[in-house]
């Protein structure tokens, strides 16, 4: 019997119990959406955050604090705080010469920050004027910290877009005097946006002079033991074949400053773009599985559903049963007849669930809410498993079905 | 042609088992038409399915055109049934919302006949129970005989060696059952078709030319009627037993 035959009789079971056979596929419907969606958005935010990443200047090299922990911290080594000093960078600025295009420092904290009526807690950033070109900002209106303004320790502030937008509306906020933790700053320029990423928004920030910061604004926290901290140190190298070496320049360096034997743990980190993304692409990873596995019981639910109606098909249809077996039926034929029918149904719950999917996923995208990308694998790795739902939950009462007595089934009432 | 020697049926209910059969012997030849014959209980209807190879018996040897068929397997026992039997049901068991040519094509499907040779029969069959204008009503647009007819025409249309028909006028009034053996009487006269009925009505028994009568499991007598009733002929106020 050929495999079109079947599925026309398929199709005629399932019209004639309409509204049954709908809800049936609803459930998979909304199971197969859902991987398709979570698993769009999840794709999204993985190519978001990378191209966040990317945007960030390739060859750099982050310094920041913090000893590299692998499973449980010894518990002989005291667990102290570990600090990148400024005198770091300035070890780093007088020592490292070739291959480098500019190594800028930076220290950050938040503080309240007020125009007008208008207050806000803003992440504050002390940096020198290569900042801006090593992490790819660029002025929209005005300037941006120079190094005379640090020189001076002037007291300027460049806004990101969006702090500009919140303190300001629309107005032009170049030449307003703006206060950070009640210290008065003029704005001397506002920078273009740069797009969210999953971690906060480049655009809520705030640049003032480091040396502005230190003497003026960021007080006792950013000293220890007398010393400058600063919160992380970037190196932009020139090529990427430099990278390794110049990451071995700077660890050599940084472990005599730091007075560490050769023996000791590191007390920072020198992380290139490629390491960072590696670590947040796991981590993304991570949580598009995590969805799918959730979105994945979903869809078996709405696999047992589709089990207990063809259940329930079976028994009432006992009689056809027994009389297509009495004209000559065999069970495998019997079988075959149920498995398409549960399959026809999976499948066009799979059709229709994909299509709504990828609906979300584009009303998602379209609202700017979350970015979602709709790949290939994940449609055919929703389809795949709808097809496999309906086997796995279609071969019991297909079996049912094929195992009847065909008397038996023929004196049912 | 059908040869039964000592046929058993034991059924196992629980503890105790039921002998449904209990030494059923005869022969019937091709071209015959037969009513077996018996009150519920008597095993008529597990006859019926050893017959009809819908089912095998526990005891004794059962071969239908010469193929012994007791040891068969399920695979085997439909194949035949789709080859040689044709059935009539008393409820027609006719497939809802599908099309009376459809219905008859459906043994065709499982022999694997193609599509043109499928509906080529399938029209002659349905021209022959008289249904050649019919054949797009599905069963809720046709009458209990109509539909009766279809059944008929679907059972005939593998060119069965038995027709077999279990209480096939039971479900229709007596005007529209006497159609029905009038049908009968044909397929038997002009085709030469072997009928079985199986029936507990002995006024339909007596449409054939030979009764078999079963109770309890045995066969109590086994006659030759010479003076088969034709259908549509008056029938009697009152009904022998």
């Amino acid at each position: 019997m050929l495999f079109s035959e079947n599925f026309k009789i398929a199709l005629r079971a399932l019209r004639a119990n309409k509204m049954r056979s709908l809800l049936t596929i609803l459930g998979i419907v909304i199971g197969v959406a859902t991987v398709v969606a979570l698993l769009s958005i999840g794709k999204g935010a993985t190519a978001s955050i990378t191209s966040q990443i990317q945007s960030n200047g390739s060859n750099l090299l982050t310094i920041s604090p913090g000893r590299q922990q692998r499973g449980m911290a010894v518990s002989g080594q005291s667990r102290q705080a570990s600090y990148l000093y400024y005198s770091d960078y300035q070890l780093l600025q007088r020592s490292l010469s070739t291959n480098i295009t500019a190594i800028v420092p930076s220290y950050q904290s938040s503080y309240v920050v007020k125009y007008g009526d208008q207050s806000f807690n803003i992440n504050v950033t002390g940096v020198t004027e290569a900042y801006k070109d090593v992490h790819t900002y660029k002025v929209a209106e005005g300037r941006y910290v120079s190094d005379g303004d640090n020189k001076s320790e002037a007291f300027v502030a460049v806004l990101g877009s969006q702090t500009a937008n919140d303190l300001f509306g629309g107005l032009s906020p170049i030449g307003k005097m703006i206060s950070i933790n009640g210290i008065k700053f003029e704005v001397v320029g506002v920078l273009e946006s740069k797009g969210s990423s999953g971690f906060g928004s480049s655009d809520d920030a705030i640049f003032v002079p480091l040396d502005t910061g230190y003497d003026k604004l960021f007080g006792a926290t950013a000293t220890y033991n007398d010393k400058k901290i600063v919160n992380n140190i970037s190196v932009s190298v020139g090529t990427t074949e430099a990278m390794d070496t110049v990451s071995a320049q700077i660890e050599f360096l940084l472990r005599r400053a730091h007075k560490l034997a050769s023996s000791d743990q590191l007390d920072f980190n020198v992380l290139s773009q490629a390491d960072l993304l590696s670590t947040l692409s796991s981590v993304t990873q991570t949580l598009t599985i995590f969805l799918g596995a959730i979105a994945g019981i979903s869809l078996l639910v709405g696999g047992i559903g589709i089990m207990n109606i063809m259940l329930v098909s079976v028994t009432e249809r006992t009689k056809e049963i027994g009389l297509r077996k009495a004209v000559g039926a065999t069970k495998n034929q019997i079988l075959t007849q149920f498995l398409i029918e549960t399959m026809t149904l999976s499948l066009l719950g799979g059709i229709v669930g994909i299509l709504l999917g990828v609906g979300i996923a584009a009303i998602f995208s379209a609202t700017g809410l979350i970015a979602s990308v709709v790949t290939a694998d994940s449609i055919v790795l929703a389809f795949t498993f709808a097809l496999l739902i309906g086997v796995f939950f279609g071969i019991y009462p297909a079996f049912r079905a094929a195992n009847l007595h065909p008397m038996v089934a023929l004196r049912y009432e | 042609m059908i040869q039964a020697e000592e046929l058993t049926k034991i059924y196992e209910m629980g503890d105790s088992e039921v002998r449904a059969l209990n030494g059923a012997s005869f022969t019937i030849d091709n071209g015959e038409m037969v009513a077996i014959m018996g009150p519920s209980g008597s095993g008529k209807s597990t006859l019926m399915s050893i017959i009809g190879c819908l089912d095998v018996p526990t005891g004794g040897t059962y071969r239908l055109d010469g193929v012994a068929v007791e040891h068969m397997d399920e695979g085997k026992l439909a194949e035949i049934r789709g080859r040689k039997i044709g059935f009539v049901f008393q409820q027609f068991n006719l497939l809802a919302r599908t099309s009376a040519l459809e219905n008859v094509m459906l043994p065709l499907t499982y022999a694997g006949f193609s599509g043109k040779e499928r509906n080529l029969r399938a029209m002659r069959a349905l021209e022959r129970v008289g249904l050649g204008d019919r054949t797009h009503h599905t069963p809720s647009e046709l009458s209990g005989g109509q539909q009766q007819r279809v059944a008929i025409a679907r059972a005939l249309v593998n060119e069965p060696a038995i027709l077999l028909a279990d209480e096939p006028t039971g479900a229709l009034d007596s005007k529209t059952g006497v159609e029905i053996m009038e049908l009968f009487q044909s397929l038997h006269r002009d085709s030469g078709q072997t009928v079985i009925l199986v029936t507990h009505d002995s006024y339909v028994a007596r449409h054939t030319d030979r009764i078999i009568k079963l109770s309890d499991g045995r066969i109590v007598s086994d006659e030759v009627n010479y003076h088969p009733i034709t259908a549509g002929a008056p029938r009697p106020e009152e009904v022998l037993a």
